[in-house]
């Protein structure tokens, strides 16, 4: 596939891996922000390959994994007791909530659909005029304008029957938060590259002069990837600290202007809670009070309960990158993707999870060291 | 779940489903209907990238290609770029050429 498979290479990965090796002289620790590099890294075996001075440590960038669980037991709520047509992602319907997760629910009988576009709900909801269709909207800025969209969509075509559970988080406040951690070990990042193809590189320079800390924008092909790290490591190794796009074939400096009015026009920026992690300020999209007829959350009344998070997961540690997912005692015993003890274990962008699948793969070094 | 893929617009309507644009992207040899509203100056023929139905961005050709060559520019490989192995192989031989150098560089 054309901007696919070039960048899939294996003489050209061999060359970029050739050139890291030359370039490092000392041992760094880069943080890839987002869940699909992380499973691109594992999944191309390109951990074990970095010379061994090249720790990847792997960021909370996974929306599936950090959405809370009392967001998830709320869908599970609508979907069972209130009659309505619950639709996700499939990635979000395999995670479990407090008691089940929403594909159990399914089987229960509530009905709940994977689709592949919130652009799809919207039609669902225009077919069956007479039931609720829900659309549990879960995402980084990435996914916010597809989201957003969904609902200027439904808004136009006056339909009374549609609505999302806003789960969005943002990026660069999370990334704050993980350089403000007095043991944060972080000396340079691979930024999303989808998240800056929508938001643009500005919100980076600040955090670059701030911390001091080198950021390059990243695709998440293997040559990307490389690309990316070898810049990182360019920067690590002269003592620089500066913003550079590596995706710039997907990425404008500014971003992509009409997704991000799409997306300011729907939500409002709150504070938000990360599953494993904690409340991060300023990271998280609401549904605007002028579409609080499409907000989920303030159309239906749900009774919640308390949830609490596993005491014995370390996801906290790993999101941060101060543990490896290998480091927990409950890997692969007591925590798997199918009885997930904790976030990164729950969707396949998990880090834990990416690690569970493709263990095989995994560096035999990092199985010792663990 | 960010994930994107590149597809190459087949046909575009406007104002199509009330007010959205809509086109044909064909992603991989599948053609799908895509939400092209957030990338109001793609054309016919352009690659853009998909995520979750809606086009959030058009691929440029010239960067796409810069960034291929950017160890080229680094002017730094030299052996391995003239080296004669290199030319004339076919996908196979390439793959293969870099199975080789890739497991001499982990052992």
């Amino acid at each position: 596939m054309k901007y696919l498979t070039e960048y899939r290479d294996p003489v050209l990965a061999a060359q970029y891996l050739e050139e890291i090796k030359k370039t490092v002289t000392q041992p760094w620790t880069i943080m890839e922000i987002c869940g699909g590099q992380t499973h691109s890294l594992v999944k191309y075996g390109l951990l074990q390959m970095l010379p061994k001075e090249i720790t990847m440590v792997h960021g909370p960038g996974c929306p599936v994994c950090v959405t809370p669980i009392h967001l998830i037991d709320r869908a599970i709520y609508l979907a069972k007791e209130c009659n309505v047509i619950m639709c996700s992602f499939g990635d979000m319907l395999r995670v479990p909530g407090s008691e089940k997760s929403l594909l159990l629910a399914k089987a229960e009988g509530a009905d709940v659909r994977i689709l592949y576009s919130p652009l799809e709900a919207v039609k669902l909801a225009q077919l069956n005029p007479e039931k609720e269709v829900v659309f549990f909207a879960v995402g980084f800025e990435t996914t916010a304008p597809a989201n957003a969209l969904s609902v200027i969509q439904a808004q136009q075509l006056g339909l009374s029957n549609y609505s999302i559970i806003a789960s969005h988080v943002l990026v660069p406040p999370a990334m704050e938060a993980l350089l403000a951690d007095p043991e944060t070990v972080i000396q340079g990042f691979l930024a999303a590259g989808h998240v800056c193809t929508i938001m643009g590189n500005s919100e980076y320079y600040p955090i670059v002069e701030k911390h001091k800390v080198p950021i390059v924008v990243t695709g998440f092909e293997p040559i990307d990837l490389l690309q990316g790290i070898l810049m990182v490591v360019r920067q690590l190794e002269k003592g620089e600290f500066r913003m550079e796009n590596q995706y710039a074939r997907v990425v404008r400096e500014a971003g992509n202007l009409p997704a991000q009015q799409a997306i300011s026009e729907v939500f409002e920026i709150s504070h938000r809670m990360w599953r494993g992690m904690d409340i991060i300020p300023y990271s998280g999209l609401e549904v605007k009070e002028r579409y609080a007829a499409f907000d989920a959350t303030k159309k239906f009344n749900v009774p919640l309960k308390e949830t609490k998070e596993n005491e014995s997961c370390i996801a906290g540690a790993i999101m941060k990158g101060l543990k490896k997912p290998l480091d927990c005692s409950n890997f692969g015993t007591n925590c798997t993707p199918s009885h997930p003890l904790g976030a990164p274990m729950v969707s396949s962008e998990g880090s834990c999870a990416t690690y569970y699948h493709f263990y095989s793969v995994l560096n035999e070094a990092e199985k010792v060291d663990a | 779940m960010c994930l994107a893929i590149p597809g190459r617009i087949k046909w575009i309507e406007e104002h199509k489903e009330g007010f959205m644009r809509m086109g044909k992207v064909e992603l991989g040899g599948i053609v799908k209907e895509i939400n092209l509203q957030l990338v109001p100056d793609a054309k016919v023929a352009d690659y853009v990238l998909v995520h979750v139905g809606v086009a959030i961005s058009i691929v440029d050709e010239e960067e796409a290609q810069s960034s291929l060559e950017f160890l080229r520019q680094m002017n730094e490989l030299d052996e391995l770029y003239n080296s004669p192995a290199e030319e004339g192989l076919t996908k196979e031989e390439r793959v293969q050429q870099g199975d080789a150098i890739i497991s001499k560089m982990i052992s």
